[in-house]
């Protein structure tokens, strides 16, 4: 498979009064055109890894790495203004909830069009042609209206819908969906989530998909990551997830309950401190 | 048997479009505020240990002419009565005689507002085109020479008292440099020159195209009306800034750097627009605090203002020109009100 993107020895810092926090500790990985699954609990560095790829980590975060290299290009090395070629156009993110996530006072129209200008020379009658046709791609019925509505308007799943159009309008090659589905009712999660991976094969683009949720990342990727505390402690076969060998990925396996075998109590997760320190497994394809 | 039918109650709707019964609301709200405003001023001036009937005949009259005078005055009449005639003058724009300039108070504020309101109007221009900007940038270069200069100049602007600046003002740029104009709101030789139409001196001269006119009038408002605008500045710079801060926090601003755009078309298109709303309330509360008149400032440049004029009139127990001056100055804020809920309505879509 051929290799999208390659990061070599990621780190994401946080300088504060008491020392610097590395949040991201010298995490290693390839995607192709695949999907690739980051799972971890809160604050194992799962989001800043998506962020850190676009270069969106606030300030005063730092990214370090080797490379990150986007066909062998590095974006470590390009400016804001190469940089902002890259957003939305190679590299695109779907965050966690459309509330929040789309702009409260714009059309909805208006927010997707402006995703699809920003790259391509088009006329505004043809973008918004280009818009419904997305938005009916997404399976939005009535993609008029809803170009014309607000975002409050619309409901969780469709808000999901609508941010999955703008973010492939300008027909991106990877896409970071971060908790996709977290924000979402159960009903609506399976629905979105197979939108978004007819498109992504559609358009042969690599995913990754980052979640908290075992039992989804190994039902819908083909690869998965596991990390714990800024680095990775696992990588496997999604279809083999609950092979994994890992103790702590055996742990959060453990912790979850399941319909064919009823328990009283569930396991609880006991940490290792040698896990914080074990090095980085490498996830190249 | 008893019928066990669920009847919802009807709520009575007159058959009236949308936005007549809208502006029916808003007219009512605007009444109610209006009376209320009227009852308070009303009362304020009857328990005032001051007698009306002295205040208008003087401290010599006879018992005979104190008596006719009561009676003229109606105050023979219930408290409930007075106050009907007194909401039945208002609504004519009678607000009685000032004691003090022995003209009708209504003639008096058509006089002393347009005054207030040019050195207000300029004075808010000045805080919005330089306060905004300013706010914006601090918070989008947070921490920067840039933010912790807007937050001096916010500082100093709100603790200078503004009777010190204006004099040092005066001093320096009139006394010494001579580059503005004094006190008042033209130089003698402009007075009376051109019909006086708005009230409002720059304006007037502007529509009598006499430029040498405008150009005095300018340069006397000028000073005045920049320290207005400076302690503007400094409340609507501070404010633009902690409403920036809160929204370039926002997902929806991740989502359009994730788009592509640039930081600039992020900060304007997509934050700046979601503080519109707010930004709108806080420019017309201050609007309004320039409107009612700032005292210091029209006594320190001898501005013939509605400042000026209440509290000359409160300091010479002149009621009627006080009582007057409060409900136009009430009347104010309540139409800014509505104004400025106007605009939240075409702003924010969710208000709808």
């Amino acid at each position: 498979m051929t290799t999208l993107l390659d990061v070599e020895n990621l780190w994401v810092r946080f300088p504060s009064r008491t020392g610097v926090f590395d949040a991201v500790r010298g995490i290693s990985f390839s995607l192709g055109r695949e999907r690739l699954g980051i799972v971890g609990e809160s604050g194992s560095g799962k989001s800043l890894t998506g962020r850190a790829i676009l270069r969106l980590i606030h300030k005063p975060g730092i990214v370090e790495a080797d490379h990150i290299k986007l066909h062998g290009d590095n974006l470590l090395a390009k400016s804001e203004r190469e940089m902002r070629a890259v957003r939305g156009e190679k590299i695109s993110m779907v965050m966690q909830d459309p509330k929040f996530s789309l702009n409260p006072v714009m059309r909805v129209g208006d927010q997707i069009i402006e995703a699809y200008r920003l790259h391509a020379k088009a006329s505004k009658a043809e973008a918004y042609r280009k818009s419904v046709e997305m938005l009916e791609a997404v399976s939005i019925r009535d993609a008029d209206r809803v170009m014309k509505a607000y975002p409050h308007e619309m409901s969780g799943g469709m808000g999901q819908r609508i941010m999955i159009a703008m973010m492939l309008i300008p027909n991106p090659e990877i896409l970071i969906a971060d908790e996709p589905t977290s924000a979402l009712d159960v009903s609506v999660q399976g629905q979105v989530l197979s939108i978004m991976d007819k498109l992504v094969k559609e358009r042969g683009m690599g995913l990754i998909f980052i979640s908290h949720d075992l039992n989804l990342v190994s039902q819908f990727c083909d690869r998965v990551l596991i990390m714990y505390a800024g680095r990775i402690v696992e990588v496997c076969d999604a279809a083999k997830l609950h092979e994994a060998k890992h103790p702590y990925t055996r742990g959060l396996l453990g912790s979850l309950p399941r319909f064919d075998e009823p328990r009283d109590r569930l396991q609880v997760l006991t940490r290792d401190p040698a896990w914080r320190e074990a090095p980085s497994v490498e996830g190249r394809l | 048997m008893a019928s066990t039918h669920y009847t919802p109650k009807r709520q009575p709707r007159l058959p009236l479009p949308s936005w007549l019964k809208g502006t029916l609301v808003t007219l009512a709200s605007i009444s109610v505020t209006m009376l209320g405003l009227l009852f308070v001023t009303f009362f304020i001036g009857r328990v005032m240990p001051i007698d009306p009937v002295l205040a208008v005949i003087g401290e010599r009259a006879t018992q005979d002419q104190y008596h006719a005078a009561y009676l003229e005055l109606g105050l023979d009449r219930s408290l409930a009565v007075q106050f009907a005639y007194y909401v039945w003058d208002v609504l004519h724009g009678d607000f009685g005689m000032s004691l003090l300039t022995a003209r009708p108070v209504s003639q008096d504020i058509a006089r002393v507002f347009p005054a207030t309101m040019e050195l207000a109007t300029i004075g808010i221009i000045f805080g919005i085109v330089l306060g905004v900007p300013l706010g914006v940038i601090a918070a989008v270069r947070r921490g920067s020479w840039i933010d912790q200069i807007a937050r001096v100049v916010a500082l100093v602007g709100y603790s200078m008292p503004i009777f010190w600046l204006g004099l040092m003002g005066l001093l320096l740029f009139y006394g010494i440099l001579g580059w503005v104009g004094g006190p008042g709101r033209q130089g003698i030789f402009f007075e009376d020159t051109f019909p006086s139409i708005t009230g409002m001196i720059l304006v007037d001269a502007a529509l009598a195209r006499d430029w040498p006119a405008f150009k005095d009038a300018f340069s006397h408002i000028v000073l005045p009306a920049s320290l207005l605008g400076y302690y503007s500045l400094a409340y609507i710079s501070r404010m633009t800034r902690s409403f920036m801060l809160e929204q370039l926090s926002a997902e929806y601003v991740t989502t359009a750097r994730v788009k592509g755009m640039s930081e600039w078309a992020v900060v304007w298109n997509h934050a700046f627009r979601n503080i519109r709303v707010q930004l709108i309330t806080v420019i017309a509360l201050s609007y309004a605090g320039l409107l009612e008149g700032s005292v210091l400032t029209e006594i320190i440049f001898s501005w013939p203002g509605i400042g000026n004029y209440i509290t000359t009139a409160l300091l010479s127990a002149d009621m009627n020109a006080v009582l007057g001056g409060t409900v136009v100055v009430g009347l104010i804020f309540v139409c800014l009100n509505i104004f400025s809920d106007l605009l939240y309505k075409i702003f924010d879509p969710r208000s709808k």
